[in-house]
């Protein structure tokens, strides 16, 4: 199991390569979103770089819930819900959706996951 | 102006590699228009007929099933522009192939020498809301086949590529 070092060293690279920033803007409390500039296809294309990087096995949805995020059951008038909340923290637990949950609109979210996340994300894959 | 921007497969070998060649015309009007004076094939163009190298052969090994679109220029580098009288040839591989997406890195070059590199990344788009359909299966068919697809196609096996049923 590699260190949680050299799991963020790969991970920047993934994501230098992926959204075409400098490796200097790739620190782990940056947002995927707002900080590196991630669009949802990017999120498509870090899936694939991670697999191949990490030789793990990446579901749809898994890391960026986008089914929850545009379902009338979990999300209404714009907004996650109790049910919503409780399906995102179950879904992504390697997430930090504390400051998320004190204005839960759908389009926060987009602001929410940062680099560090991605980091824990992939240490709960290989540690599984 | 027609969206055709390769002239004809060489090679296609099913979810693998794909050659195409396109060859570069002064009686093409939109290279009196990028540079007047100065004709020349706008890599813009020269990344759509990277595209459509690549995206046929992702869209093939999938069976057309889903609508193949590109989705992102992961990366492109042009070293010299192609202009009126090259044949530009465009060489994919694919590089990863899922349900969702698939990557591609596409080679042009003009004789010997390398005109561009790119890395292409494209979408596999479930048909449906918001999700037009983008070619009658019929057109899409005698698009294949103007440009030899099922000519020089192969399938995994090194058999010929079969020609779908539409």
């Amino acid at each position: 199991m590699p260190s949680r070092d050299e799991i963020f060293e790969k991970v920047k690279a993934a994501l230098v390569d992926a959204l075409g920033v400098d490796e200097e803007d790739v620190s782990p409390s940056a947002t995927m979103v707002g900080d590196l500039g991630a669009e949802s296809i990017d999120f498509l294309d870090i899936v694939f770089r991670l697999e191949k990087a990490f030789g793990i096995k990446i579901s749809r949805g898994e890391l960026f819930p986008e089914d929850v995020l545009s379902s009338s059951e979990f999300v209404s008038d714009g907004r996650v819900n109790a049910a919503g909340l409780a399906a995102l923290k179950s879904r992504m637990p390697f997430a930090n959706l504390t400051k998320f949950e004190q204005n839960p609109s759908v389009q926060n979210f987009a602001n929410t996951l940062t680099v560090d996340d991605m980091v824990r994300y992939v240490e709960s894959k290989l540690a599984a | 102006m027609r969206w055709f921007w390769i002239d004809r497969f060489e090679e296609f070998v099913r979810g693998r590699r794909a050659v195409a060649v396109k060859n570069v015309s002064l009686a093409e009007e939109h290279l009196h228009d990028h540079f007047p004076g100065m004709p020349l094939m706008p890599n813009s163009l020269v990344v759509e007929g990277m595209a459509q190298t690549a995206g046929l052969l992702v869209a093939d090994a999938i069976e057309y099933a889903r609508r193949v679109v590109l989705a992102k220029v992961a990366a492109a580098e042009f070293h010299f522009d192609a202009v009126p009288g090259d044949c530009i040839r465009f060489e994919a591989e694919v590089l990863d192939l899922k349900p969702t997406g698939s990557l591609a890195k596409v080679v042009s070059t003009v004789g010997d020498r390398t005109q561009g590199e790119a890395e292409l990344f494209f979408a596999h788009l479930e048909p449906g809301d918001g999700v037009p359909q983008l070619f009658e299966p019929q057109q899409l068919l005698r698009w294949l086949d103007q440009m030899h697809m099922y000519d020089v196609g192969r399938d995994e096996a090194g058999q010929p590529l079969a020609r779908p049923d539409w």
